[in-house]
């Protein structure tokens, strides 16, 4: 019995004596599974990469779109879902309210007809203002292949603008449809991230309105975020509604490039945001380099 | 030999005064320019002596010195390790906030908490606040700038822009996969793997002591996420399982503070394809712990996020990281186990000599 024991302790501090065990990666495990979405595009190449032998495949291009039930936790459904982000801002955002997505609950997305994709989601959405989130089901329909159109989106939620705005719009509305002082101002938020407490319902515009641009510029390889209002400024009011001219940058996530849009866009209460005119602008070389150097 | 006693004692004691009336509290919660950060590594290796020393191991493009904090009790051994960088993309200024932050927390739980004392002695970890040097002072520079990612190398000859993605730059995978071959874009990858001169120092630096290292952790901004390796899609992880489930409690580590959930996975599977980035690098070198850290936020305020956010952020991140590092140091010192053998040991020891006293 005590001889037993005895063994056993000799094994046990034989495995855990030495505080110098290498944790590397084990040699023998081809742990080599493909993953269930990637397409191998050209020839495979078997390449010695340490101690274990690898099947690279260069140049894996177009990944097979994830279809059936989909991985709340997975970049499809995020997509999707931050499309559907951008179309309820465009519905229903305002300078006191903006709509974000909040959690994703259910996914599912399926080729449709012969060029289209579909999803349906069941997500939950906060206003940013009031802290309360709703749920929402949503349709989105993704034109595959060459982009003909932007996406088409389909979303009801249940309990959303549950926070009344109508004061704080009417009374910005009225402080700012007189024209007398412009509104201009520029970098929202600023560096820092700053924003000053009276410019950040102009950076709520600012997103409403990129958020048409965001919308129109989504696909199922894009992910996008307003990234500044590099500029804001206030044209004399029209048709009884507020006009503003503005430098957007968007953030395009799977690229990280950052995106210049010029927007002309109108505002009031009653008639939310409209977009007159909407230009990308061209590709800023921030740090261009100086002709003829060497 | 008495006078000598009392000499150093008067030393020491000057020093010590020195070292606390000197000091102005820096503010960890607002984000710093680079000769600040530069200042700040100074100051704590001057007040953390014989822990804390400053380790210039490459050169940027702009030929600025790149510099890495050592923290750890010398024991004149041979010791395990830590990686962690921060800014490898310049507008991410979150990042490099949380490196100073966790550098600061580490010392001070090191002087009260038994745990980080064990870690602190088994382990060095090595902390670099800011890799890309010349990106994120080119991101200070006015408005225009702040949302630079790149380095600044000029890139080939013929290109009109700046700067290599040096997250794309490492030896995995290189060129393969979620890069661009434009030297415009913002994932250039370079002209070949490791073309530059900041990826060149982590590689030889971490390279060169890869069988000491646990953990390589990179952090970045935003997204609230922990990648695990590997950005190719047709590669996995041996230790992939493992990875997901640390990384899934430090996850829970991080919501257990402020209530920000981050989503762990892979970068094909919660983020994008990609190649050549750092943890990829680091996980082929055989290193067994390799995470991204992708902070706050989630798109509202993206990298400019406001200073008001900077604690909380990286009070969570720190809660996260500290999860990966413990997991990694008990599994390689197996401290429990070992107690737990010696104790067993000793007891029947005990009874053994007991029994035969008595037989």
């Amino acid at each position: 019995m005590s001889l037993r024991i005895i063994v056993v302790l000799a094994v046990l501090t034989g495995i855990s004596g030495s505080p110098s065990v290498t944790v590397g990666p084990e040699a023998d495990s081809a742990d080599m599974r493909a993953h269930p979405n990637s397409v191998p595009e050209t020839a495979e190449k078997t390449e010695i990469l340490g101690q274990q032998e690898v099947i690279v495949q260069e140049k894996v291009e177009e990944n097979v779109m994830a279809t059936g039930e989909l991985n709340i936790n997975h970049y499809p459904a995020r997509r999707a879902a931050q499309v559907v982000q951008h179309y309820l801002n465009t519905r229903y955002g305002s300078p006191y309210r903006l709509l974000q997505l909040h959690k994703i609950h259910r996914g599912n997305a399926e080729d449709v007809a012969d060029s289209e994709r579909k999803y349906e989601l069941e997500i939950s959405v906060q206003e940013l203002m009031g802290n309360t989130t709703g749920n929402c089901s949503a349709e989105i329909l993704f034109p595959r292949g060459e982009r003909q159109h932007s996406p088409q989106v389909q979303a009801s939620c249940e309990e959303l603008l549950k926070i009344n705005t109508k004061a704080q719009e009417e009374a910005l509305y009225q402080q700012y449809k007189m024209n007398s002082g412009l509104l201009s101002a520029q970098n929202l938020p600023d560096s820092y991230g700053h924003i000053e407490p009276d410019m950040k319902p102009f950076w709520h515009l600012g997103i409403v309105a990129a958020s048409f641009v965001m919308l129109n510029e989504s696909s199922e390889n894009t992910l996008y975020n307003m990234a500044q209002v590099a500029n804001i400024t206030q044209l004399a009011t029209e048709n009884d509604q507020l006009k503003f001219d503005c430098h957007i940058l968007l953030h395009e996530m799977v690229s990280q490039e950052i995106i210049h849009w010029k927007l002309l866009f109108t505002w009031s209460p009653p008639d939310g945001v409209k977009v007159l005119q909407m230009e990308q602008l061209p590709h800023r070389h921030e740090g261009e380099k100086p002709p003829n150097t060497n | 030999m008495l006078s000598y006693v009392g000499l150093s004692l008067l030393v020491l004691l000057s020093a010590m005064e020195a070292a606390t009336v000197e000091r102005v509290e820096y503010d960890y919660y607002k984000y710093h320019t680079m000769p600040e950060i530069t200042k700040w590594m100074a100051q704590v290796e001057k007040d953390n002596p014989g822990v804390v020393t400053i380790v210039e191991y490459g050169q940027t493009y702009e030929k600025r010195v790149i510099r890495l904090l050592k923290i750890g009790l010398n024991t004149g051994e041979k010791k395990k390790a830590i990686w962690m960088d921060c800014g490898i993309h310049a507008r991410e200024w979150i990042a490099p906030a949380f490196c100073q932050y966790f550098v600061r927390q580490i010392l001070q739980a090191h002087k009260t908490d038994p745990k980080m004392q064990e870690m602190i002695r088994n382990m060095d970890f090595y902390v670099t606040p800011v890799l890309n040097m010349d990106g994120y002072i080119y991101s200070w520079k006015d408005n225009t700038t702040r949302l630079w990612r790149k380095n600044r190398s000029p890139g080939p000859p013929d290109c009109d822009s700046y700067g290599t993605d040096l997250n794309r730059n490492f030896d995995a995978n290189w060129g393969t996969l979620g890069v661009s071959f434009n030297c415009s874009s913002e994932t250039y990858c370079g002209s070949q793997a490791v073309s530059e001169p900041e990826a060149q120092a982590v590689t030889y630096f971490v390279g060169s002591r890869k069988d000491d290292f646990l953990c390589f952790l990179t952090i970045h901004s935003y997204g609230q996420l922990l990648l695990v390796p590997y950005g190719h899609p047709n590669f996995t992880a041996p230790n992939y399982k493992e990875l997901m489930e640390v990384g899934l409690g430090a996850a829970d580590a991080i919501r257990s503070v402020h209530g920000k959930n981050y989503t762990v996975g892979t970068s094909p599977d919660v983020l994008y394809a990609n190649s050549g980035s750092s943890r990829d690098w680091a996980r082929f070198q055989g290193i067994p712990y390799s995470y991204t850290f992708e902070l706050r936020d989630k798109g509202t305020f993206g990298f400019q996020l406001p200073q008001d956010q900077i604690q909380p952020t990286c009070e969570e991140a720190y809660s996260g990281a500290l999860h990966i590092i413990t997991y990694a140091h008990d599994k390689t010192f197996n401290g429990a186990v070992a107690t737990a053998a010696a104790t067993l040991w000793t007891m029947l020891l005990t009874v053994g000599v007991t029994s035969t006293t008595l037989m």
